[in-house]
């Protein structure tokens, strides 16, 4: 089974980083939410393997109910 | 008048009358300094330990008070080495590696800046900044000695200058009243609310970031180890939305504290609240001195060109950036390792003018680097909207358990050098297989060599370095003799992992300021000659 990559794997980290914000100067809250909805779609479909786009929620949903805990 | 805008931590330029004020006509000098702080004492060292005699002007008499820069870098370090004032540094500094990053209460993220060994120096070392900038002048005193034609002159305040083509005249107001001077080249170390940039109406364009920061420098007896902490959200709710810590000497720590754009500085600043907020973080039992506290807001700019003809501006005077990364002195003292050679040149007539706008294109090229590093940072600490806020908070959820997103933690990218990729003076890679961190434009890393290290046989002048192929004892090219060093490749082997690689042998031109201008795998004086002119901006 395909491993999700949760180790460094995108080069210039800082770049990549700046244009996400970047891409979201302008718009509302709600626009942003709507771009980020479509920008998961485009990123799961990408990806394609079922068992990856699971870990990826499971590992999602983990650090938000760590933050619950702290 | 003569006004004071600070008091002073050290005197070190106390006013005397110079005989340029009895002169009836202006005196001419080759080189004069506006400001004496760091950056306009490194610039005078480099300058004058060269020969070349310079007059360094402050409104004045020393270093003023507060701790202000205290992050000095390896890069940093190897300059004053250089110059020969780096000992006291490491003596008094406080050595540093290790950074750690909370988000609340947790640890998300640790660092350490030289995790490599086979430096003379640490990554970084904490110092107020009057120490620096005594140490520096103390450095001045003793090349005096030895009779390097430095002029350092307080409370001598430029009051207005007229720029030529060929020339510059001052005019210095002194508490016995104003006199006149000429100099082939002015150099602008006056800070970053330069004077000099007002007078002669240049632009210092950039971003204005909106948020405040509380520095408070306090004594107290803790168990805090020797490291950089940085809160994101601190549980300390009552301090700030971020909050800094950083140990200096004599048991002082510096605080910062992320307190908001709309403050009242007044309010902010009274003891009580500046107290109320470290209690917050300290908690009751520990007994804490206020030393120092300031209030800052901070840019993210540079002036569109360093050089206007006669006139070159260097450090905070140029170019300005947050404090997150301590790339302000550390960067203004690169602009003096890139300047110091060039103008020498120039002024002994070894190279063409031209020569200086290349100081123009690298440090730009380099401050722009710095700006984007600590723009970024500066995003990442204080997000600009709730979007923001959102990711940035989520890549610290995931950090916790995730190595990719620790990555993206950024609480500041701290200063290394920059590598002048692609830009004028260096020649093509012609030793692709050496490690891409020698290349041409990058700063040579240090490594054992003998009893000492490498960096102290490199600078000042060019240096020829050969690893594992012969090259003659001497070579001068244009009547510029190289320093020729050939080294064995088997005693250490940092020195061979840096500088060789996969490449069996290497011959290295490296510039005065220990940033490699070309390499190849052999000696070619054929080429070196064309690579020697380049770097010296000569033919095209």
């Amino acid at each position: 089974m395909t491993q999700l990559i949760t180790t460094p794997n995108i080069p210039d980290a800082d770049g990549f980083y700046a244009e996400l914000i970047a891409l979201h100067d302008g718009l509302t809250d709600d626009e942003s939410a709507a771009l980020n909805a479509r920008l998961i779609l485009l990123l799961c479909n990408h990806i394609g393997d079922r068992a990856v786009l699971a870990q990826a929620m499971a590992q999602a949903i983990a650090a938000h109910t760590n933050r619950d805990q702290k | 008048m003569l006004q004071d805008r600070y008091s002073l931590a050290f005197t070190l330029y106390p006013y005397q009358r110079s005989a340029d004020q009895d002169s009836a006509a202006p005196v001419h000098h080759p080189v004069v300094i506006m400001g004496g702080g760091p950056i306009g004492i490194a610039t005078a060292l480099d300058l004058g330990l060269q020969g070349i005699p310079v007059v360094v002007l402050d409104d004045h008499e020393g270093a003023g008070v507060g701790s202000r820069a205290i992050c000095f870098s390896k890069r940093t370090l190897e300059i004053a080495h250089r110059y020969g004032f780096s000992e006291p540094l490491l003596d008094k500094g406080v050595v540093w590696n290790l950074g750690k990053v909370f988000h609340r209460d947790s640890k998300v993220y640790e660092f350490n800046l030289l995790p490599e060994s086979g430096h003379r120096f640490p990554a970084f070392i904490n110092m107020q900044q009057p120490y620096f900038e005594k140490y520096q002048v103390d450095r001045v005193r003793q090349a005096q000695a030895e009779g390097a034609p430095i002029d350092l002159r307080g409370k001598n305040r430029v009051q207005s200058v007229e720029v030529h083509d060929d020339h510059v005249d001052l005019t210095i107001e002194t508490p016995e009243g104003p006199y006149q001077i000429s100099t082939d080249w002015l150099i602008g170390c006056d800070g970053a609310s330069s004077p000099l940039r007002k007078m002669l109406n240049l632009d210092f364009e950039g971003r204005v970031f909106q948020d405040s920061f509380l520095i408070a420098d306090i004594k107290m007896e803790a168990e805090f180890p020797t490291e950089r902490w940085f809160w994101f959200e601190p549980s300390f709710k009552n301090s700030g939305a971020s909050a800094l810590l950083h140990k200096q000497p004599d048991g002082v720590w510096r605080i910062d504290f992320q307190i908001g754009w709309n403050v009242d500085r007044q309010e902010e600043l009274k003891e009580e609240n500046v107290r109320r907020r470290l209690k917050a973080m300290l908690g009751d039992k520990i007994d804490f001195e206020l030393v120092w506290t300031s209030i800052y807001t901070f840019q993210c700019r540079r002036m569109k060109s360093f050089r206007h003809g006669r006139v070159l501006f260097a450090g905070d005077s140029a170019h300005q950036v947050s404090p997150f990364g301590a790339r302000g002195a550390n960067s203004g003292l690169q602009d003096v390792d890139n300047l110091g050679w060039k103008l020498g040149m120039v002024v002994r007539g070894t190279a063409p003018d031209r020569l200086l706008d290349s100081y123009n294109e690298e440090r730009v090229f380099a401050a722009d680097e710095n700006i984007l590093n600590s723009t970024r940072s500066t995003d990442f600490i204080t997000p600009k909207s709730k979007l923001s806020h959102l990711f940035r908070n989520a890549v610290l959820d995931l950090a916790a358990n995730h190595s990719f997103a620790r990555q993206m933690v950024n609480s500041g990218r701290l200063s290394a050098p920059c590598t002048y990729d692609g830009l004028s003076l260096n020649s093509p890679d012609k030793l692709p297989d050496a490690p891409a961190r020698t290349r041409p434009g990058a700063t040579c890393p240090d490594a054992p060599v003998g009893d000492g290290y490498l960096l102290d046989h490199l600078g000042g002048g060019f240096t020829l370095l050969a690893l594992g192929t012969e090259i003659p004892e001497s070579v001068t090219i244009d009547g510029i003799g190289l320093t020729c060093l050939s080294l064995p490749t088997d005693a250490d082997q940092s020195l061979a992992a840096r500088y060789l690689g996969a490449a069996p042998s290497a011959v290295y031109l490296i510039r005065p300021d220990q940033h490699v201008a070309a390499r190849w795998p052999t000696f070619d004086e054929t080429e070196i000659t064309a690579a020697l002119r380049k770097a010296c901006a000569k033919g095209n």
